[in-house]
């Protein structure tokens, strides 16, 4: 809903108004963020009495010229991506069999379905992974990736399951008329289009998976946090200890960042129409406002 | 299962650790959400643009790295606090957003009609607000907090990675010398973990299915 509706066009009083609280928040959120910085920036005293740098001092960031620091900055953003990657897939895979296990016609298989889903929506990735990591001993990999295509999958079967639901009866009655069965229908008719419908929601959970990976550092395996902090702090001491997790910090801002920005695109596309709709009639009767966002 | 009923007052302390978790941290998030949202579908512009970059910041911030960072990065800037502490700002911070976007996706829900005939009968702001846009729109918030509110309950788990012991980090001090029950004692604690996350996601699924009928 615009939130222009809400109240009269805002005259000459209230745009000013606005401006001047628009202008005091930018100060004060600028004033606490050279506030952060400086004090960041300056020298400190450990409890021992002796005297540190600041943080943005060139001797914490020197090893950033290092190309080997780099070098295992990427091993560890690429095993964050493997795990990620072959997550994702599996997921997908778990999803799609939970979104027809819950949608069967038999009895038999949809109350299985419907129990484990919910056993496994209800449950913590970070215990899934420590399940998999001490029953199955299969090492951090093998536990993150199962753990997070499980828990992504129950996940992804909900939002294909309600793809599923979303559609027009007709679409599935129209398969069975022209004589497909009834896996057929649902394969070729009516899973294609909730697919395609609920695309935005599945790259959104996409990106929670992306996210989750980061779990399995506490169950030690090498991904970006555990490589770019722990062991590269403790291979080039303890001093870099704040940039290096800066640096981390913002490989994986930039990682999900980007993953969020292309799932916005497909929404964009996919679901024009109903954007559309909305927006210009908006955009047409409040344009003067600046209130739309 | 012995391993379990013996250490039944480890994972009792380690369950009510995970609860105050979730009662401070839950409230917490939801003041600082609620403010949030508010800013958003504000009319002053700096407060849109900051609690914009606010959530898309926030929201793409692992949670193992917001507590890592709360856990080891600002005790080494000189930050003296308890971990549980630390855990419970973590956690806090890293809700807010999620809180957010569930409270502005309700007020969004309700229908543009709505508003407008409140405004065409000659309603006020606070008016317009009070009796027609937010009793619709806090029905709407309701199932998507409470699932704010699992997913909280659930992410309480990765504070026990960094010094907390709650159920999880119980769980793994038990597997220590029991290392013989592990699947006993994780399913126990998975068992504590879903008589909180089963019954939540009851409720907001009823909750779903009235507000549905009713719009």
């Amino acid at each position: 809903m615009s939130d222009s509706v809400l109240f009269d066009v805002p005259g000459p009083r209230a745009k000013r108004l606005s401006r001047i609280i628009s202008i005091v928040a930018i100060v004060l959120v600028a004033a606490g963020l050279a506030w952060l910085i400086t004090s960041l920036a300056a020298p400190r005293t450990t409890a021992a009495g002796a005297v540190q740098v600041g943080m943005f001092d060139a001797s914490r960031w020197d090893i950033f010229l290092d190309v080997q620091v780099w070098r295992a900055l990427g091993r560890g953003t690429l095993a964050t991506l493997q795990m990620a990657g072959l997550g994702a897939v599996l997921a997908l895979i778990i999803g799609i069999l939970f979104s027809f296990g819950r949608t069967a016609r038999s009895r038999w298989i949809r109350l299985p379905s419907t129990v484990v889903l919910e056993f496994l929506r209800g449950m913590p990735v970070l215990l899934m992974m420590l399940f998999v990591l001490l029953v199955f001993a299969s090492g951090p990999y093998w536990a993150g990736v199962s753990a997070l295509a499980l828990y992504n999958g129950a996940i992804i079967g909900e939002i294909l399951r309600a793809g599923i639901k979303s559609l027009p009866k007709g679409q599935g009655e129209a398969g069975l008329a022209i004589g497909l069965t009834p896996v057929a229908t649902r394969m070729m008719i009516e899973f294609p289009q909730a697919f395609r419908q609920m695309l935005p929601i599945i790259i959104a959970q996409l990106v929670v998976l992306l996210k989750d990976t980061a779990l399995a550092y506490i169950v030690s395996y090498p991904e970006l946090l555990r490589v770019g902090v722990n062991n590269l702090s403790n291979f080039y001491g303890n001093r870099y200890f704040f940039s290096l997790f800066f640096v981390v910090l913002a490989i994986y801002l930039l990682l999900n960042l980007t993953l969020s920005f292309v799932a916005r695109l497909v929404a964009r596309r996919t679901g024009r129409k109903v954007v559309t709709d909305l927006k210009i009639p908006r955009r047409g009767i409040f344009a003067g406002t600046g209130t739309t966002p | 299962m012995d391993a379990v009923t013996e250490n039944l007052p480890v994972f009792i302390d380690g369950f009510l650790r995970t609860l105050s978790l979730l009662g401070i941290a839950g409230p917490g998030a939801f003041v600082i959400g609620t403010i949030v949202a508010a800013m958003r579908i504000s009319p002053v512009a700096a407060f849109r643009s900051i609690s914009t970059v606010y959530t898309e910041l926030v929201r793409n911030t692992p949670l193992t790295l917001l507590l890592f960072g709360c856990a080891f990065v600002l005790p080494y800037l000189g930050v003296r606090l308890d971990f549980y502490v630390l855990a419970v700002i973590g956690l806090t911070v890293y809700t807010s957003p999620f809180v957010a976007e569930a409270i502005r996706s309700g007020v969004n829900g309700v229908a543009l009609g709505q508003a407008e005939a409140a405004r065409s009968l000659g309603l006020g702001f606070g008016q317009t607000l009070r009796f027609i846009v937010l009793p619709q729109a806090i029905r709407m918030v309701i199932p998507p907090l409470i699932n704010v509110f699992i997913a909280l309950t659930k992410n309480t788990s990765v504070a026990g990675g960094f010094f907390v012991i709650e159920l999880f980090a119980a769980a793994r001090t038990v597997i220590q010398f029991r290392g013989d029950a592990v699947i006993a004692i994780l399913l126990g604690v998975a068992f504590f973990y879903l008589i909180v996350t089963i019954p939540l996601g009851i409720i907001a699924g009823r909750i779903e299915k009235k507000v549905a009928v009713l719009r």
